[in-house]
Formats: C-alpha cells, sequence, structure tokens
C-alpha cells in the first residue's frame, strides 16, 4: 500500500506525463500579449487535475507545457488554470 | 453590386417565446369568421379566409392594411384572427402542460414543495447557472420532487395522478380534464413559481399553452393557385383553416342553443383534432387529415421539418444562379486548367460588366456583336444577354434581342451593367459531387467549344473522381472581381495539383497517357523522322534535336530524345522505374542529366499522380505553371505516341502456351494433393496446431496459404509467357491499368474465394452447396476456383466467386453510407477552425486549439512526407555541384 502511494506522488515522473510549469505572472503577460490572448481563449485545465494538484496550480495561472510531438519533436502548449465546479 | 443599399448587421441573440391571446388579437388585421374564401364574382369575403387585409397575392392589388402591392413595395403579409369558442389544447405544448399539472396545486395554484425545498431548488437554479452545467437534470429533478407529495403542502389538498392521453387529453385520477378546466388550473399557477417550472414570466404564462385565440397565418403565407381551366386552388393551410372555422362555429351555435353536453363535447374534440391537426399532421395517435384526393395535408410543422423542410430544404442549401450542369467527356487537347464549355451553354451563362468610360464602346459593340452579318462566319461569338439600367435608384433589366440590340447599343451609358455571355478565359468554378474534399471543387479557364458535354483534361478525373460513363458535373461562373481573384489564385487547377494531404502530386499522367510514355522510352525506341515531327509538333516543341541515321530503318530521332523536349534544362535526376522495379542492374534507373533522359524508361514512376517522380521534381523546383505545361505536354505527347504507334489490348493478350497451361494444371493438382493431406491429417488428429489456434484455425490457415500459394504459383508461371511486347503486360507494368494479379486471374487461376476473410462456409448443412459431400473440407467444396476467367468458371466455382463478388459490393455499400455521415459530423464539428495569420488554430471565437499549426507550423502540401526540408535532396544537389 505504501509503495503505491509513493508511485501516485509522482505523477510527474511518469512517461506519459508532459512536463508542466507554472509561468510567472511577467511571463503569463508576455504569453497574453505574443497571442494577443484573452483568458477566456486559452485552452483550459481543472484546478482538481492531478498534474495541478501536484505542481499546486491555483486558478488563473497559466501552465507551460512540453509535449512529445509527431511530427515536431517536441510541442509547447498553454493552459489555463480554472476553478472546477465542485 | 447590391450592397450599397443595404449594411450588414449580426444577430446577438434569438428569443423563442409564446404569443400571449392578447398580443394574438393586437397583431391581427381581421377577425376571420367565415370559412369561404372567395364570392362567386371572385372577390375575397371579408372577414373570409382571403380578406385582403391580411394581405394580397395577385400582383397589382393593394392590401388594406398596408396599402403596398405584393410586388414592388413588398407587403410582407398581415395575421388575422379566429375567436375559439372553447379552448383547445395545444399539442407543441403538451409534455409541459402535462408537467405544469402534476408538479401544482389545482386548488391553490402553488408549487407542490415545501418552501425549504422550493428555496433549496432556486439556490441550485442558480449555482448550475453560474457554472454552466447542464440545468435540464435539475428541472426534471424539480419535476419528480413535487410529484412525491401526497398533499399540498400550502393547501392541504389531496394531490391527484395526472395521467396524458396521447395526443391532447388529461385525466385527473382517471377523470377527463377538459381543456377550459385545464387553463384554469394553469391560470391559477404563481409567477413566482414559474423559474421553477422553466419557464420565464417574460415570455410566456403557463395558461397560453392552452389556445383560445388562433392567429391565421398571412394570405401570402397560404397562396391560391389558379388552374389553366380557371378553377382556384387553396393551399393545404388554407383548407385546414376552413375546417376550424366551420366547427368552431358549430361549436359556438351549439353550445348557444343549449345543446346537450354530449353533442357540444363531440364538437369540442372535433375541433381540438382540426387544430391539432392544422399544426401537425404527423402527430401520432390521431389519423392525418386528408386531401379530397387522399393525399395527407402539407400542415405547419411539415412544412419546416424534415429533408424537404424549409430548414435543411431552403435555408441551409440553396439553388443558385448563373449555373449549368451536363454530362462531361474528356479532350486530351484541353490544358488541365481549361474547360471546353458547349456554345448552348455559354450562351446562357453571363458575366456582369460595370459600363465605365475605358471600357464603353467595347460594351456597345458587344452588344450588337451577335447581330452583325459577319457573326454568321464564326463558330460562336459572345453577345449580351441584358443591360441593366440604374435610373434613379431603380434597377431596370432589359433582354436584348435582335429587334432592340442597336437602340440600346446607342443608348448605352456609363454606370448600366451588361450581363455579357461567356468568352475563352473566363474562370469558372467546375465541381463533381460528392463534393469530398477541397480538390472536388476547382477553378478552370474557358474554352468554349462545340457538343453538348463538358470537356476536360484526363488528368483532371483523380480529383473529381470522375470518369466518362455519364458522369455529370456542375459549372458556376464567377460574377464578381473579388471572387475571380480568389479563384484565380487559390482554386485554379494547376494551384491544386498538389494534395494536401501527402504532399504530392493528386494530377498527373493517367492511362494511355502512361502507356504512351512507356512506348516512346522502353527498349532504345527509335522513332523515324515522319513521326518523331508529328510527335514534337503535337507538343509545339520549336528547338534542336538530334537525329541519327540508320541504314537499314533512314534517319531517326531517339524516343527518349523526343520525351527530354518536355524536361527543364536543369535537371538531374535518378531513381528506378517502375515496369523494372524488380530488377537489380543499372538499367531498372532512369537517369536524367541536364534536362536530358540518357536512359530508363518513362513509366508511372515519372509522370504519373502519386508517384511521378519527375513531375514532382518540376512542380518543387519550378513552380505550379511549370508543373501545369508538364502535365499538358505529357498528355499531348502520350496520346499522340499511343495513335501513333497503335496501341491494343485483346482477349488473345490472355493467352498462353499450351505447355504453360499444362504446369499450371499441374501445380494446380500438387496444392489439391496437399490440401487433401492436411484435411486427413486433421481427420486422423494428426494435425498440430499452431500457437494460439484451435485445430480447426490451423487446418483453415494451413489450407488457405496453400490456396494462395496455389494462385501465386499460376500467376508466376502465365507471367512468365506473358512478356512485355503484350499490351496488357505494358499496361499493368508501367502502372497505366490494371495489375499483375488481374492478368494471372484472367490466363492462370482465380483463386481462393473468400466470405469475411475465411474460405466459404455457409450454405447447406454441414456443407457449402448439394454438389459436395457433408463435411467435405476440400479445396474445391470450399470456394477455390481453379479455373482462369478466360478458360471459364464452373458453375460452383462460378456460384462461390458470385459470393466474394457480393461481399465486396455490400463492404462498399455500406462504407460509403457510413464514412459520409461520418464526414458530415466532422465537417460540422471543425467548419469554423482556421489558422491564423499568427500560425495558430483557432476557433470562432477566437479559442486557441493549437498555438502552432500541426505543433510545427508544417503545411503538409510544401512538405515532403511531412517533413519541411528533403536533407538526401540537398545533400544531392551539392554532391553534383563538387
Amino acid at each position: 500500500m505504501a509503495t503505491k502511494k509513493k508511485t501516485l506522488e509522482d505523477i510527474t515522473k511518469h512517461e506519459l506525463v508532459p512536463e508542466h510549469i507554472i509561468l510567472s505572472d511577467k511571463e503569463k503577460k508576455d504569453i497574453l500579449k505574443k497571442y494577443q490572448l484573452e483568458q477566456n481563449q486559452f485552452p483550459r485545465i481543472l484546478d482538481t487535475d492531478p498534474v495541478c494538484l501536484h505542481i499546486g496550480a491555483k486558478p488563473g495561472k497559466i501552465l507551460k507545457i512540453t509535449r512529445k510531438s509527431h511530427t515536431a519533436n517536441k510541442a509547447v502548449s498553454y493552459r489555463l488554470v480554472v476553478e472546477s465546479s465542485k | 453590386m447590391e450592397r450599397v443599399n443595404s449594411i450588414t448587421k449580426k444577430i446577438g441573440e434569438i428569443y423563442f417565446t409564446l404569443l400571449s391571446p392578447n398580443e394574438i388579437r393586437k397583431m391581427s388585421a381581421t377577425k376571420v369568421i367565415t370559412a369561404d374564401t372567395y364570392d362567386e364574382d371572385g372577390f375575397p369575403i371579408a372577414m373570409g379566409l382571403m380578406d385582403p387585409r391580411m394581405g394580397v397575392i395577385e400582383p397589382g392589388l393593394r392590401c388594406k392594411t398596408c396599402g403596398q402591392r405584393v410586388g414592388k413595395d413588398k407587403c410582407p403579409g398581415h395575421f388575422g384572427h379566429i375567436d375559439l369558442a372553447m379552448p383547445v389544447i395545444h399539442v407543441g405544448h403538451v409534455k409541459t402542460i402535462r408537467d405544469c399539472l402534476r408538479s401544482t396545486c389545482r386548488d391553490c395554484g402553488h408549487l407542490l414543495l415545501n418552501d425549504k425545498q422550493r428555496d433549496d431548488f432556486i439556490d441550485q437554479i442558480g449555482q448550475y447557472a453560474i457554472e454552466g452545467r447542464n440545468i435540464n437534470y435539475l428541472y426534471k429533478e424539480i419535476i419528480t420532487t413535487a410529484r412525491k407529495s401526497d398533499t399540498c403542502p400550502h393547501c392541504g389538498r389531496e394531490v391527484g395522478k395526472i395521467e396524458l392521453d396521447k395526443p391532447t387529453s388529461f385525466r385527473e385520477n382517471g377523470k377527463k380534464l377538459t381543456p377550459t378546466e385545464v387553463r384554469e388550473w394553469l391560470e391559477k399557477i404563481r409567477d413566482e413559481d414559474l423559474p421553477l417550472l422553466e419557464i420565464n414570466r417574460k415570455s410566456a404564462r403557463p395558461e397560453w399553452m392552452v389556445l383560445t385565440v388562433l392567429p391565421v397565418p398571412p394570405v401570402t403565407v397560404r397562396p391560391s393557385v389558379t388552374l389553366q381551366s380557371g378553377e382556384r386552388s387553396e393551399d393545404d393551410l388554407t383548407h385546414k383553416l376552413v375546417d376550424v372555422i366551420r366547427i368552431n362555429q358549430r361549436l359556438q351555435e351549439n353550445r348557444d342553443a343549449g345543446a346537450p353536453q354530449l353533442i357540444v363535447e363531440d364538437l369540442w374534440e372535433l375541433l381540438q383534432y382540426h387544430i391539432t391537426t392544422y399544426l401537425d399532421n404527423q402527430t401520432s395517435g390521431i389519423p392525418p387529415a386528408r386531401h379530397r384526393s387522399g393525399r395527407p395535408l402539407k400542415t405547419l410543422a411539415q412544412r419546416l421539418k424534415g429533408k424537404e423542410g424549409r430548414f435543411r430544404s431552403n435555408l441551409s442549401g440553396k439553388r443558385v444562379n448563373f449555373s449549368a450542369r451536363t454530362v462531361i467527356s474528356p479532350d486530351p487537347n484541353l490544358s488541365i486548367n481549361e474547360i471546353g464549355v458547349p456554345h448552348r451553354i455559354a450562351e446562357e451563362l453571363t458575366v456582369p460588366v460595370r459600363v465605365t468610360v475605358h471600357n464603353i464602346e467595347w460594351c456597345k459593340e458587344l452588344i450588337i456583336a451577335k447581330y452583325a452579318p459577319s457573326s454568321l462566319e464564326k463558330d460562336y461569338v459572345a453577345g449580351v444577354n441584358y443591360v441593366i439600367k440604374n435610373a434613379e435608384g431603380v434597377k431596370r433589366r432589359i433582354k436584348i434581342t435582335d429587334k432592340n440590340a442597336e437602340m440600346i447599343s446607342e443608348s448605352l451609358e456609363i454606370g448600366s451593367i451588361i450581363e455579357r455571355q461567356l468568352m475563352e478565359g473566363d474562370l469558372a468554378l467546375f465541381n463533381r459531387q460528392p463534393s469530398l474534399h477541397r480538390m472536388s471543387m476547382m477553378a478552370h479557364r474557358i474554352k468554349v467549344v462545340p457538343g453538348k458535354t463538358f470537356k476536360f483534361n484526363v488528368c483532371v478525373c483523380p480529383p473529381y473522381n470522375a470518369d466518362f460513363d455519364g458522369d455529370e458535373m456542375n459549372l458556376h461562373i464567377i460574377q464578381g472581381e473579388e471572387a475571380k481573384a480568389e479563384a484565380e489564385i487559390l482554386m485554379k487547377v494547376q494551384e491544386n495539383i498538389l494534395s494536401p494531404r501527402f504532399g504530392g502530386a493528386i494530377i498527373g499522367g493517367i492511362h494511355d497517357i502512361i502507356s504512351g510514355c512507356f512506348l516512346l522510352t522502353n527498349k532504345e525506341r527509335k522513332v523515324p523522322v515522319a513521326i518523331a515531327s508529328y510527335l514534337l509538333g503535337a507538343v509545339g516543341y520549336k528547338g534542336d534535336i538530334t537525329v541519327c541515321d540508320d541504314e537499314r530503318i533512314g534517319r531517326y530521332v531517339m524516343g527518349r530524345d523526343i520525351f527530354s523536349t518536355l524536361l527543364p534544362k536543369d535537371m538531374n535526376m535518378r531513381f528506378k522505374s517502375k515496369t523494372y522495379q524488380s530488377l537489380d542492374s543499372e538499367e531498372a534507373f532512369v537517369i536524367i542529366k541536364n534536362g536530358r533522359l540518357l536512359q530508363g524508361t518513362i513509366d508511372e514512376n515519372s509522370v504519373g499522380a502519386f508517384k511521378g517522380n519527375i513531375l514532382d521534381r518540376i512542380i518543387r523546383d519550378h513552380g505550379m505553371q511549370a508543373g501545369r505545361e508538364f502535365i499538358d505536354n505529357v498528355t499531348r505527347l502520350g496520346i499522340a505516341v499511343a495513335t501513333m504507334f497503335g496501341f491494343t489490348t485483346s482477349i488473345d493478350d490472355e493467352d498462353i502456351p499450351e505447355q504453360a497451361r499444362l504446369k499450371v494444371a499441374e501445380g494446380l493438382d500438387k496444392a489439391m494433393e496437399k490440401i487433401k493431406n492436411l484435411v486427413k491429417a486433421y481427420e486422423d488428429k494428426e494435425l498440430e496446431s499452431l500457437p494460439g489456434r484451435s485445430l480447426e484455425e490451423t487446418l483453415e490457415m494451413e489450407i488457405m496459404r496453400v490456396t494462395g500459394r496455389a494462385r501465386d504459383m499460376a500467376g508466376e508461371i502465365a507471367g512468365e509467357h506473358l512478356g512485355l511486347e503484350n499490351s496488357a503486360v505494358i499496361m499493368a507494368k508501367s502502372g497505366a491499368r490494371g495489375s499483375m494479379l488481374n492478368l494471372s486471374q484472367m490466363s492462370g487461376c482465380v483463386g481462393q474465394q473468400a466470405v469475411r476473410g475465411e474460405r466459404i462456409h455457409r450454405g447447406y448443412k454441414y456443407r457449402t452447396l448439394p454438389h459436395f459431400k457433408k463435411g467435405d473440407l476440400g479445396a474445391s467444396a470450399k470456394g477455390f476456383v481453379a479455373s482462369c476467367y478466360k478458360k471459364g468458371l464452373n458453375p460452383t466455382e462460378y456460384f462461390f466467386h458470385s459470393m466474394g463478388g457480393r461481399e465486396g459490393l455490400v463492404d462498399t455499400a455500406v462504407r460509403t453510407s457510413r464514412s459520409g455521415y461520418m464526414q458530415r459530423r466532422l465537417i460540422n464539428a471543425l467548419e469554423d477552425v482556421k489558422v491564423e495569420y499568427d500560425g495558430t488554430v483557432r476557433q470562432a471565437g477566437g479559442q486557441v486549439i493549437q498555438f502552432i499549426y500541426g505543433e510545427d507550423g508544417i503545411d503538409p502540401t510544401r512538405s515532403l512526407n511531412g517533413k519541411a526540408v528533403d536533407v538526401d535532396r540537398i545533400i544531392a544537389d551539392i554532391k553534383e555541384e563538387a
């Protein structure tokens, strides 16, 4: 049981979980400006998402996600953390 | 053009609400009391169904409400109303009425919830709205909760059981509720409770779901038509309204005269029936109202619903002007960019041209051109069909005839628009359904041709998926300058040679073009000067060419030199030809140095669509224009070669020598023997099963393998005797048409027939056909066809072959319908996703889907197998230079 719990705590280490980084406020502003985006036009992620809980992302923050990609080797995308309804 | 006078606006919101009886009366132009339409003199009866206050349909007459006519000032028509003697339930709302009755008290009208429950639900509704959750589940829960209480928590009345008898009657504890009682009950429901019943007080009161007044749609909505016999024929809606008024009147008279309850109730029910069918004539549970001829009437719901309804037929799909449709046929002399349009069509379709200072003389001449004596000598002269004059804001359309042409030409003013007939070089969109990808609709340059069919270059068949077995296609003439520019840049055929699916050409040489190139370049072909000059003439070559001399055949030109005239001077390539794909020697390669074909056979791997290496390279290095020219020239050359050299295939192309046939038979016998042994081994339980398979499965797999090999063997033997001097083989090997498998089935052996990937096993008990013994597992009993098509199949073989063939047909039928529906859903889901200028992929609202298109920002059309850069090519080029 103890080992199982330990693996759960390490979800970001799993090969299928891409790298999530919380952007600083300055970086967030830059991203919004770069893409000329309103907050609601971002792809979203719930604050109850296991990754968000793990890295402590709070609503309003933007996560930078670096995934593996078939076409480009690495693909960067951003997601806005939003409050879940429950 | 018309945009000057109108302003485009965006619709923010649309609300649907119920009409209150007061609103219906307020908007009504007249009360309708007479069930008749016209009197004997043919005038509409006042307060009848065709009362001119509800609008007019005859041109010239003026509407009595707004004073406008039907044509120019456009009287939109006005509603009337019928006062119903007794209330009637609206079929469209029965479910809502049922829910309202079930969750409220009949005496006090309160919701059957105590105060706490009610407050909780109100809180929850607010919560759901904030969270954006689907609120329907909550409304359902409110109703189920309210239904649970046995007595009203407010006045203590016992709650009755409400049942809905489809379609329109209600019962409380088994006792029928009249519409009047229902309405009274609904009236009692308090405004404060409405939000909990999913009713917005601003848009409706529940009692409005029970009709007391019926709106009568304007005459323009239900026009009557006058037949040739002078008889009037009324619209279905008018017929239905006549019924409603008649019964309504009788009901009123009977009730006022104090007729027995029974009669009144019967009439009331009849009124309910008529109004129900007036709203929806396909209500389940009641017979549809019929026309005198027995045809069911098309009432309100039927006008809107389904594929032929207003939405799908008239709003989502509209008919267009300036378009034509006819049968298609091939013409190798046209460029792939062109389309041959028959005279008859070219004279009917027009392009609008605004008359300006610069072109007024030209326009004037154009108007009379058609009627000038000199036009008789020419095949086709473009003329003008209409002149649109713009006098004081009113547009006048004048048709040009031989009588008025002269006059109109002289009085032509600047600012008018002439609609001129098609001319060579106009742009048009050409389309074949089903339009599954963007290449199903491409822009072509018009070429006016005699005949009655659209003609185009055969190379453009694959993107349209067209053939000439009777296919028809559509043509749309571009009407504006912006549209023209856009089509020119984005939609022209030459811009669509490369497919966005994989970045290769999907337009390229096919069929005879490939055969022709093969004949020209295979095996050191020498072409006598006379023929060579004809071929070079076909592609319009004007340069020099090496002429050789030979004692035996005289002066000749190498076939590959003729082909080389089509290649750019800087081309250097080396690749394997398709014909000699399996060959490992040097001669299997096509070698091009400085635009000269030094060696090799030109076939599908050089000029074909999908895999033409030369074609690909020309497009990549020299652009679309050069690619188009290459395809045009290859078409002309290929066809010219095929016509000059002669190329034909017939049934004796499938002949193989007697000893080869014996060899095939021998091989098949061996295979039969093998299968017999396998079956015997299985029956003696000596067969060893493969891992993960049962004994039966193992046997089947082994037999399938043997039969497969037997067919290949037959094909090989047949192939040995079918050489490259055989036209059918040339076509198969060069990739023009057909495959070696087709040939081996024709001259070797057809092979095992299968249904769902297994040998045929269905049919009678323990056997496929009564010709075999029960339990026979042998080859011929399970669908092995040992004959070839040339020899012919025996009856059992033919039957099995039909079974396999049927499966193929069913598969295609099922696949097309299923994939069609899937495509429809996909397109609807993705319709406004687009790549913005910053490279992001966004939805209509600007929501980002991908931050860079495809995560790498590469347009697959311009990529090489998905890679942006062709490294191998760059290395090869640098090596070449060194």
